[in-house]
This record gives C-alpha cells, structure tokens and sequence, in this order.
C-alpha cells in the first residue's frame, strides 16, 4: 500500500498548530518585550519558587491520595462479574461527562461557611469550620476531579490479572502482602503509572480548582501562567517561561513514572 | 473459609459504596437546590421550577450552548476526517518512522492543557486572527486529533493487511478497495473516535478559555463566568440537566451494547447447533 501520503494532512496540521506555538512560547520565554534574548524571565519566574513548589506539593498530595483510594476499589472491581464490572466502570466515568467546572462548583456550595457540610456538622454541634478557600479544598477539589482517572488505567490492568494467579500465591505460602508485594503490585505497575501522570499533569497545571475552592488567596501555576496572558499582570513573555517550567516539571513526572515504554501498551490504557 | 469470603464481601461492598457516595452526593445535592425557591444556598424555602424558567429565559446560554454545539461537531468532523486519513498513512509507513509519529501524536495528550491553551494564543496573536469560532475549531481539531488517531490505529492493526491488496487484485481501484474493503473494517473505531472528539469538545474549558475571545463564549466558559458571582442557581439547574441527559445517553447505549451482545450469542448458538 502506498497510501503513506494521506498522513500529510495531520503533519501539516501537527507542525502548524503544536510544533508552531511550542516553538513560539520557547522563543517567547527567552525574549523580552523588545525582541531580544534575555535570560531574565527563568530569573523573574524563580520569584515565584514558592508557588511552583506549592503547585507541585499540593498535586503530589492529591495524587498519593487517589492511588491509595483507587487501588483498593480497582481491584475489588476487577473481582466482581462481568455485567457488574460494567455498570460500576459506567458509574464511575458518569461523573467525568459532566463539565468539571460544574463538579467543582458542587463543591464550592458544600463547603461554604454555611454550606450543607458545617450546617450538618452544626447538628452535631461542631463547627463551623473553614474549609473553602483552604489549601485542604483544592487537594479535595483535585482529588474528587481526577479520581476517575486513576481508577480507569488501574482497572483495565488489573481486570487482566487473573484470579488463579492470586490463589496460586497464597496456595504457595505467599501471605496476603507478600502476594500483594510479589503478584499484584508488578502486574499492575503500568496501571499505576498511567493513573499517576494522569492525575498529576491537570492537577499541576490547574487554574480552575484553585480559584474555585481556594477562593484566589493563593495561587498554583496554572494561575500564574494564566494571570500573564489574560490577567491584570499581562507579560506574556513571563508567562511563557513559567509554562517552560510547568512543561518541565511535567517531563520529570514522566522520565520518573517512565510512561515511554511501549507505544501499545500505553494505547490501551488510555483508551 | 465460606465465612471469610462473606465477610470480605461485605468489606469491598461497603468501600464501594463508600466511593460511589464521594462522586455522587455533591452532583445530587446540587440537583436538590435546583428546585429551591430560594437564592440562598444555605436553606431551604420550598420547592419551584423557578431556576430552570431563568434558565431557559437566559440568552447568554442559549446562544453559549448554539455555540458550543457548532464548534464540537465542526472541529469533530474535521478530526475524523484528518485522523483517519493519518492514521492510514502512519499504518503503512515504516516501522521507526511509524513510531515516531505515534510518540509525537502523544504530545498534545500528556501535555498540560494549559499550555496548549496559551500556545495557540500566542500563536493566533501572531497571526493577526481574531478570537472567535474560527480559532476555536482550529483549537478543538488540534486537541482532538490524537484521540481520532489513537482510536482507528488499532482497528487498522487488527484488519489483515492483504485484504486491501486483494481488493485491488481483483479490480477495484485504490477508492473503492478503501470505500469497500477498509472502511467497513475500521468503522467502529472511526466511530469510537469522532465519539470522543465530540465529547472532549463539548467539555473543554482548558484550552477554549485561551483562545475564545469576548464575543464567542462556549457552555464551559459560560459557566466559568457564572460561578465568579458567588451565587448563581442557574447552574444547579443547568447542572441538573446535564446530568439528567448524559445518563439518560449512558443507559440507552449500554442497553443497546447489552441487547447486541445477547443477540450475537443467540446467533452463535444458533450456529453451534
């Protein structure tokens, strides 16, 4: 077959639309206003340290958070039938179809000082508490935003692991953890990398939840990067050295997760 | 031992159980307040459908939803149409070149949207383009096109490699070796992944927000704009709706999988027989 040529269009589209503005944000990163090659927006970026370390801090929290919570579920899933499997595997995506805007905002609602939460907990004759605008609700925001999407990659490994596997180990002296340890934790390695890198990337580069839940008394990435192209600090030069660094902080969550093994592997994790 | 079994039965019920309380109060609470009468969240002053009359009354949404719609089946067709096209292209090319590609085309997914958001700004202020439809189609086909590729590229894996060579053979041409033989092969996954254009599309605030401009709001922006004034009930009842139509879609094509499949295995036993 030589149909090698109907690939030109997605190329020319590729390297027009992602190659192109990549290109451009690199070259506005080392730029300054005037057109000349500066090193002084990665200087002005290092101001912000603190809100790139938050950022990363509060992303790696809610990412642990999901693991710990979705392994679990994954595999108890994986256990059930098939026609049960696929009504709790529909279950969990049917919150992901709705706008994530709108799930946040639920929750903007429940946490407010006299939201549901503190009115019931006032029942109980606690409280109220402060819980929006707390970095505490931006983990939750996270966390109750991409949890489907460590539980999705974690399931379709572990739906492939089977239960023979697990009942032979325990059969050959394996206690329950080291069969955990030795059987379940390998075989579902790359489930949990795809979940990893999947929580970790939006939840980094998010500007939504923070402003939503954590009321805009401080900032992540997302909301810096944000404020220097459409905000009152307009300095798009700045703002494109800081997604530089976002883009970074990101390549090093991969070359750790080790997500480029194999190209069909990762097809079908992801779809 | 059967003791035991029971025991951790109950243990992963309750964990789910547990879990599917996490994702679903919030969405039903929000449901629940769509009919209070009251503008208040904090309680509640009787039932009414008054929410749901502003909201249909709400021009901004409509005219937010018109385009919406327009923008996710344009840019959806558009990366059907592209996506397959590559993806037939990239099936028949070398291996190292073909690999290549494949990791290229996983760029704009693993990327944070953000920066895709602000890239594509950068580049249509360059461009001299004004905001509006025709930068967000261009957008939504960019973000759009992996998930086409990734879709159709294992159907096309799948499908035996002589077979179009043999439709050839045996007299068609190139076009209708693809119309007849190729494409019927591939269909569910072309289908699979306008699918997911389409919904990606309709979702997408991320990158929309960057590169919309002030004249075409799209339903996410729209919504981002609601939720900066502290109170706006409107959005319990839109909520609501959504909800109301993305399961209603769920159920009907999980039904219609289900009706398929016991079809398939009453054929398979009719032939077994």
């Amino acid at each position: 077959m030589r149909s090698r040529i109907t690939a030109a269009p997605y190329l020319l589209w590729a390297v027009l639309f992602i190659v192109i503005p990549l290109v451009l944000v690199a070259v506005f990163a080392f730029t300054n206003t005037g057109g000349g090659f500066t090193l002084e927006n990665f200087k002005n970026s290092a101001d912000y340290a603190p809100v790139i370390f938050n950022s990363i801090w509060l992303s790696m929290i809610a990412t642990a958070i999901c693991l710990v919570i979705a392994y679990p579920l994954a595999y108890v899933i994986s256990r059930r039938s098939a026609g049960s499997q696929r009504t709790m595997i529909m279950l969990i995506m049917l919150p992901m179809w709705m706008n994530f805007l709108l799930r946040t905002y639920a929750w903007m609602t429940l946490l407010e000082n006299n939201g549901l939460i503190n009115k019931l907990l006032g029942f109980l004759g606690l409280g109220p508490f402060e819980m929006i605008n707390t970095q505490g609700a931006v983990v939750l925001g996270m966390v109750y935003n991409y949890l489907p999407f460590m539980i999705l990659p974690l399931y379709s490994v572990m739906v492939k692991i089977e239960n023979s596997l697990v009942e032979a180990a325990s059969d050959l002296g394996c206690s329950a953890s080291d069969t955990m340890k030795h059987v379940l934790l390998p075989l579902s390695m790359p489930g949990v990398t795809t979940g990893i890198i999947m929580v970790f990337v939006p939840s980094v580069s998010t500007f939504v939840i923070s402003r939503m839940l954590g009321g805009g008394s401080f900032m992540l990435i997302g909301d810096l990067i944000e404020m220097q192209f459409l905000g009152n600090a307009y300095n798009p030069n700045l703002g494109a050295a800081i997604s530089m660094v976002l883009m970074f902080i990101i390549l090093i969550c991969m070359a750790l997760t080790n997500l480029f093994k194999d190209p069909e592997e990762k097809e079908g994790l992801l779809l | 031992m059967k003791n035991k079994k029971t025991g951790a039965g109950w243990l992963s019920n309750s964990y789910i159980a547990l879990i599917m309380i996490f994702l679903y109060a919030p969405i039903l609470v929000l449901m629940i307040y769509s009919f209070n009468e009251s503008k208040s969240r904090s309680g509640w002053a009787g039932f009414s459908l008054h929410w749901y009359r502003e909201l249909f009354k709400n021009d901004a949404i409509i005219s937010a939803l018109l385009v919406t719609l327009f923008v996710a089946f344009v840019s959806a067709i558009l990366a059907t149409v592209i996506g397959t096209l590559a993806a037939i292209g990239i099936q028949s090319m070398k291996s190292s070149s073909k690999t290549a590609i494949m990791n290229f085309t996983y760029v704009p997914v693993v990327s944070p949207e953000i920066v895709m958001g602000v890239s594509l700004m950068l580049l249509f202020v360059l461009l001299r383009m004004e905001s509006g439809l025709i930068t967000l189609v261009l957008a939504h086909v960019t973000f759009n096109l992996p998930y086409v590729i990734l879709s159709v590229m294992p159907k096309l894996r799948q499908m035996d490699k002589h077979l179009f060579d043999a439709a050839m053979d045996l007299g068609c041409t190139p076009g209708m070796a693809f119309r007849k033989v190729m494409l019927p092969e591939i269909m569910p996954g072309i289908i699979t992944g306008f699918l997911m254009a389409l919904t990606f599309s309709l979702d997408d605030f991320n990158v929309s927000y960057f590169v919309s401009g002030d004249k075409f709001q799209t339903l996410p922006i729209l919504i981002y704009s609601m939720t900066r004034r502290r109170v706006s009930p409107e959005i319990n009842a839109l909520s609501a709706i959504i909800f109301v139509i993305v399961l209603l879609v769920l159920i009907i094509v999980n039904v219609q999988d289900a009706r398929r499949e016991k079809q398939l295995r009453r054929k398979e036993a009719a032939l077994n027989e």
